[in-house]
């Protein structure tokens, strides 16, 4: 009975200490220092509609878009999740066939493995700076400017993640595509 | 290559480096009658006040195990009790609603016993309050709890009482975890995790689409469970989520939380018996076996995606099936194989989708589930090994078995070897059950040999309280919650019990003076016998169902 009552006081205090003090501890540190990141990295148009956050994918079905990973989960960001099919799955194999088609990929022009693979959330924001200019043909035509332009556009937005740990560049979709809307046609 | 022959030095070895002066404070912290560096007394006594009357005695090892379990069942009631009524309660800005009452129950096992094991999906079904005063609550207490039973441990294996259940579990708390973490946490919410109470955002795309956007208090979540090896993830997928790991640094240093406490209780461990000698051997064996997975997983998972041979997709770097671009090629596997040695189950990476042998190495690592393990219990569960091994290697060569001085009889191997097959026993034997049943064949996300893989790691997950899963799997059914849940519950507190059991019964008897006669428990032939120890007992037993599962898959399908 002792044991009891000194569990639910030292529950009492974990509670306090170690929940509460803590969790509002960290939002303080984050109120102070991000509170941008801290809300959520949430991008707002000039008329204050939040567009986006940065952090996550959305849909870009357009062909005058940049297109992101396929994602298993229609980029639901309240339902977040991979497919969870082995990589030997004939699924994965018919999902891919349905991409192909859409990007118009052949032997000579093979796609990226990224466009064709679905990231662990479903939502991963990125994707490589070799799978932006793979995309610049279609971008450029349904924008009506030259590939060059485009190609400059991706080349500014790449990023090396890791630093100096990085094997590739890349570009995050939403904010590329934002810009582009930003450079207008 | 060599980009990612770095990152693992950087994160394996650096984490080694720190875990030497963390290992150090954490004697300090848990047991500041030994080390004689600072005084801990202020801190005892604050403790003792906390905790009331009965802190202030000293415990044998059945006390304090009688306090661990009270504990224990205040953490049962109180979470499964916030998780029932969350809908009625406060911070459910989103509006979540009732939980299935199975899953609750599931839920509820797998916070306190530490394992993480998530049937329900963060995002779409808890509220914040039962996000942080139920579990990140139990993310911190489930964790003192297995750094008290290892100081327990120890104190007993140096001759000395248990020392007091109330009182350890507070000095894991609020002196080892609670500072660590506010460091992490700190650092992860600078590097763009979020940490807010207000509710989802919604957001209109560019193409004029409604977007429900998550969010939380996830900074804080996060970084506990990363350091307790509780591995529950505030979203659904884990730390794959853009919003739980944000970056490739944010990755790195969830990767460190991963290990650090796990490496410093070895240290900790050596400290309060005062062997560091025995600890740095014990050390390097965890390391050695836990390089070899990392090596074969990574070396696995750089076989394209299998799906895709003969298609126009190109083949030149690894399988992406499951993974984020911004981690980089190393970071799926190096961190599905920390995640499963160490007990702690959170993923970045979805396992289910590695190749067949990459998702083999995190099976491994949760069956032999002491190449460092969870935060104190992995320990334990080395010192389970231990006792198994140095009676063979005594047997063999004809010598009384002694372990630091203390005589092991058939009674200490009685109860390690039944702590180590019960872990066994649970796994092959819930996987052939549900294997047989519509239980599980109904639930599965894959076919063949893969499917039976799915049911083998949910399994393994559970009784080796890691918390990761092939989540492809449909667990959220009642067989899976029932069975999961007792499951994860026996493997908790068999292998604390019965440890404590036979540190209790060694040091009943009388301490023997160590000889030239001796088995040395600090040499490279105990480290090799113990190696051999842990591959016979912990390998072996799989090596049949692993055949039907992963290796099948892997010579049917593979082509490369």
């Amino acid at each position: 009975m002792e044991a009891l009552l000194a569990s639910i006081r030292i529950t009492v205090a974990t509670m306090a200490i170690c929940v509460a003090g803590y969790a509002t501890a960290v939002w303080a540190v984050g109120q102070a220092i991000t509170p941008e990141t801290a809300e959520g990295s949430l991008i707002t148009a000039p008329d204050g509609t939040v567009v986006g956050s940065r952090q996550i994918a959305q849909a870009f079905t357009q062909p005058k878009y940049f297109w992101p990973r396929p994602s298993a989960v229609d980029y639901d960001a309240a339902g977040a999740g991979g497919s969870n099919k082995s990589p030997t799955s004939p699924d994965l194999t018919a999902r891919a066939q349905e991409i192909i088609a859409r990007y118009g990929a052949t032997a000579e022009n093979p796609l990226p493995p990224e466009l064709a693979t679905a990231s662990g959330a479903g939502l991963d924001p990125h994707i490589s700076e070799h799978a932006a200019l793979y995309q610049t043909p279609r971008v450029a035509e349904a924008r009506g400017l030259s590939q060059v332009q485009v190609e400059t556009l991706i080349r500014d937005h790449a990023f090396a993640s890791g630093g100096f740990l990085a094997t590739s560049r890349m570009v995050n979709v939403l904010e590329l595509n934002l810009a582009l809307d930003r450079q207008g046609s | 290559m060599l980009q990612a022959i770095t990152f693992i030095a950087l994160v394996v070895g650096g984490t080694a480096l720190i875990s030497w002066p963390a290992g150090r404070y954490m004697a300090w912290a848990m047991d500041p009658g030994t080390s004689g560096r600072g005084n801990a007394n202020a801190f005892t006594n604050l403790f003792q006040s906390i905790g009331g009357s009965i802190t202030r005695a000293s415990q044998d090892w059945k006390q304090y195990m009688i306090s661990l379990l009270a504990f224990n069942v205040v953490m049962f009631v109180l979470c499964f009790a916030i998780l029932a009524l969350q809908q009625y309660l406060p911070l459910n800005p989103d509006g979540k609603e009732a939980l299935e009452g199975s899953l609750i129950f599931n839920t509820t096992a797998s916070f306190t016993t530490n394992t993480n094991l998530q049937h329900y999906s963060g995002e779409v079904s808890l509220s914040y309050l039962s996000q942080l005063a139920a579990l990140m609550w139990l993310q911190f207490v489930s964790a003192a709890t297995g750094i008290a039973a290892l100081a327990a441990l120890a104190r007993g294996l140096a001759g000395r009482a248990s020392g007091n259940f109330f009182v350890d579990v507070q000095r894991a708390s609020f002196l080892v975890l609670l500072p660590i973490a506010l460091i992490v946490a700190s650092l992860l919410v600078i590097g763009g995790l979020p940490m807010t109470f207000n509710g989802a955002a919604v957001a209109t795309t560019l193409e004029g689409v409604q977007q429900t956007i998550a969010r939380g208090p996830v900074a804080a979540f996060v970084a506990i469970k990363q350091l307790g090896t509780n591995g529950g993830g505030f979203f659904g997928p884990n730390s794959t989520h853009p919003l739980e790991n944000t970056g490739f640094w944010t990755n790195a240093l969830e990767m460190f939380a991963i290990i650090i406490i796990p490496m410093a209780c070895v240290w900790m461990f050596g400290r309060i018996v005062g062997r560091i000698r025995h600890a740095t051997v014990v050390f390097g064996v965890m390391l050695a076996l836990l390089l070899v997975k990392i090596t074969g997983a990574g070396y696995f998972e750089t076989a394209p995606t299998e799906a895709f041979a003969g298609l126009p997709i190109e083949q030149n770097v690894g399988n992406l099936e499951g993974k984020e671009m911004r981690f980089g090629a190393t970071g799926g596997p190096l961190w599905s194989v920390l995640t499963t040695s160490t007990s702690n189950g959170s993923v970045g990476a979805m396992h289910d989708s590695l190749n067949p042998l990459t998702g083999l190495m995190p099976m491994i690592g949760m069956w032999l589930n002491a190449t460092f393990g969870g935060v104190g219990v992995g320990m334990i569960n080395m010192f389970l090994y231990m006792i198994v091994g140095v009676f063979i290697a005594c047997m063999m060569i004809g010598r009384t078995p002694e372990y630091l001085g203390w005589r092991v009889e058939a009674r200490e191997v009685k109860f390690a070897m039944l702590a180590l097959l019960a872990h066994g026993f649970f796994i092959l034997v819930g996987t052939a059950v549900f294997a047989a049943t519509p239980w599980g064949q109904n639930t599965l996300n894959n076919i063949g040999p893969h499917g039976f893989s799915e049911m083998l790691y949910e399994f393994t997950s559970a009784s080796a309280n890691n918390g990761s899963g092939f989540e492809g799997l449909g667990d959220d059914t009642t067989p899976w919650n029932i069975a999961t849940g007792l499951v994860m519950l026996l493997g908790r507190f068999i292998p604390i019990i019965l440890p404590l059991a036979i540190v209790g019964s060694l040091s009943a008897k009388r301490r023997s003076a160590e000889s030239s006669g001796t088995l040395s428990v600090e040499d490279g032939t105990f480290a090799g016998m113990l190696i051999a120890t842990i591959l016979v007992v912990g390998a072996l037993t799989f090596f049949p169902a692993a055949t039907l599962g992963p290796i099948a898959e892997h010579f049917i399908y593979m082509n490369g």
